[in-house]
């Protein structure tokens, strides 16, 4: 589904990803772990092509999507992106927010968009916040509806980045609920976070990053519980003595 | 059990009253004794009578009304086309600045020497140059009305500022803001429209409502070309009666014109400003 073949991207002389391949199969969800800076966010950034890379290729279904010439807000459209900082859009309500990707990029009619989206918010009991704006919701309500406005156009992968960073620990399970969710569901995911136990529960391999590189990569009990390089293990006991692992 | 108030409570509120009725009295006093003293320091001045006589008459100010206000419905039409005009010239210019697009890197240009001429010239110059200098030119279907030649000198002037304004307002919305409705899928062009420019003309409403009402005052700077606004029908009566309270009337139709777009203005930014304090963004 997504095949990442040795990608490579520098900020001038700074090198921050290299030499990356990752393949991710359909319904399959790869957590990426790492310190800040380690290049979570830039490898997510490149897959929804945000932002552009050097060298290498990413491949969503067979097709290049960093070759020359293709249409990168055709690419987008197909993947979902979630961001720490929610980034809703503050002049519409909630149902507003989900309903502008299906209106405008994929040609949804106003009413049949809606219905969806006013299914979705119901699953997840955010019904009653449908016609309130972003600024009167809770951050674990605006990172739901952020969620959910990336997932009502089927996207074939979500990418969620540090997610629940911005949250305190009820609003982040409220939010880890939710993604569970999706990955019961089937959603094909690459998810970036500092939440280990979550990483533990939803991944089906968990990827370590460091200075740019994947360093480890194995089944969530494998890197948590037995890492071998030095790295993974000073991380992992910098993530205990901060309690949160 | 109801609540008692404890006797801590009663006496922090007793000390709050008393402040506010301190802070009252001080604020009656204080008006008494200036009023007081700027009315005798102006009708103490030696040439008060005169000054009264000739910018405060009565007489004068009944005889010259019709005239003025008759002009100042021109100043109302002037500012309803000029206002409108220069709404649509200023957001095309702020897009146009604000686009990346090759394509538009003409325009681009083109649109930072206008507003870089036109904010740096005197609204007065623009008018004479426009007002005596395009119907100079003999072209045929150049207008040769004075009350056009001036609206199309204040939509030159006004454009200019409005276009900085509205672009001040694009840049301020948050980048990750444009990024997501990338992320979703939309064109830099959709974002721009339902995301950006929204967001944007909220930011700037207040901004914008003050060159209008600027705009509204400068609309009598139409006057030197001749046409018969407000200020002009009052120069008019003034030269007849070598009386200057025409003048006031004048003055006070604008003031009085004014007065309710500020008092808009203020409510405006006053409800934003408490939208951000509660939103914690201070």
């Amino acid at each position: 589904m997504l095949d990442i073949l040795t990608l490579r991207k520098s900020y001038g002389s700074d090198l921050v990803l290299q030499d990356i391949s990752v393949s991710l199969k359909e319904h399959e969800v790869k957590v990426l772990i790492g310190a800040s800076g380690s290049g979570k966010s830039t490898l997510l950034r490149s897959i929804n092509l945000l932002e552009g890379i050097d060298d290498g290729q990413i491949l969503l279904d067979g097709q290049d999507i960093t070759a020359v010439g293709v249409d990168a807000d055709a690419i987008r459209s197909q993947i979902g992106s979630v961001f720490q900082a929610f980034n809703l859009f503050p002049h519409l309500n909630v149902l507003q927010n989900i309903t502008l990707a299906p209106r405008k990029v994929h040609g949804v009619s106003k009413s049949q968009s809606e219905d969806e989206a006013m299914h979705l918010l119901k699953r997840f009991g955010l019904a009653d916040k449908a016609k309130q704006y972003p600024d009167l919701l809770s951050g674990g309500q605006q990172q739901r509806v952020a969620i959910l406005r990336a997932v009502i156009t089927k996207p074939k992968v979500l990418l969620l980045d540090e997610v629940t960073s911005a949250l305190d620990p009820i609003l982040i399970a409220e939010v880890l609920t939710l993604i569970s969710e999706l990955k019961s569901e089937g959603m094909t995911m690459m998810i970036a976070t500092h939440e280990m136990g979550f990483a533990k529960r939803v991944a089906d391999q968990v990827l370590f990053l460091h200075q740019g590189q994947i360093l480890e990569a194995g089944s969530p009990s494998d890197i948590l519980e037995e890492p071998r390089s030095t790295e993974l293990k000073a991380f992992l006991g910098a993530l205990r003595d901060a309690g949160r692992l | 059990m109801s609540y008692q108030p404890s006797p801590l409570r009663l006496q922090r509120e007793e000390a709050r009253r008393r402040a506010s009725r301190r802070s009252a009295l001080i604020a009656v006093i204080s008006t008494v004794v200036i009023g007081t003293a700027l009315t005798i320091i102006v009708t103490g001045a030696p040439g008060f009578k005169a000054v009264r006589q000739s910018f405060f008459s009565w007489h004068y100010a009944k005889s010259a009304f019709p005239h003025v206000l008759s002009g100042l419905f021109i100043n109302l039409r002037v500012l309803l086309v000029a206002g409108t005009f220069v709404l649509i010239f200023g957001l095309l210019i702020a897009l146009a600045r604000t686009s990346r697009s090759p394509v538009l890197y003409p325009v681009r240009l083109l649109s930072a020497i206008y507003t870089d001429i036109f904010r740096g010239l005197p609204l007065l110059l623009v008018l004479l140059l426009v007002g005596f200098g395009l119907p100079g030119l003999g072209i045929s279907w150049i207008p040769s009305s004075v009350v056009v030649l001036g609206t199309i000198s204040l939509i030159l002037t006004y454009s200019a500022y409005v276009g900085e304004v509205i672009r001040a307002g694009i840049e301020a919305v948050n980048p990750a803001q444009r990024m997501a409705g990338r992320a979703l899928g939309l064109t830099q062009t959709q974002s721009q429209r339902y995301v950006v420019l929204p967001q944007a003309l909220r930011k700037v409403v207040p901004a914008l409502l003050n060159d209008l009402i600027s705009l509204q005052k400068d609309s009598g700077l139409i006057s030197v070309l001749g046409a018969i606004d407000a200020i002009r029908a009052a120069q008019i009566d003034t030269a007849q009666s070598f009386n200057f309270t025409p003048y006031l009337v004048a003055g006070a139709l604008f003031v009085a014109l004014t007065i309710p777009l500020t008092r808009f203005t203020d409510w405006l930014t006053r409800r934003q400003d408490r939208a951000r304090v509660q939103q914690g963004q201070w």
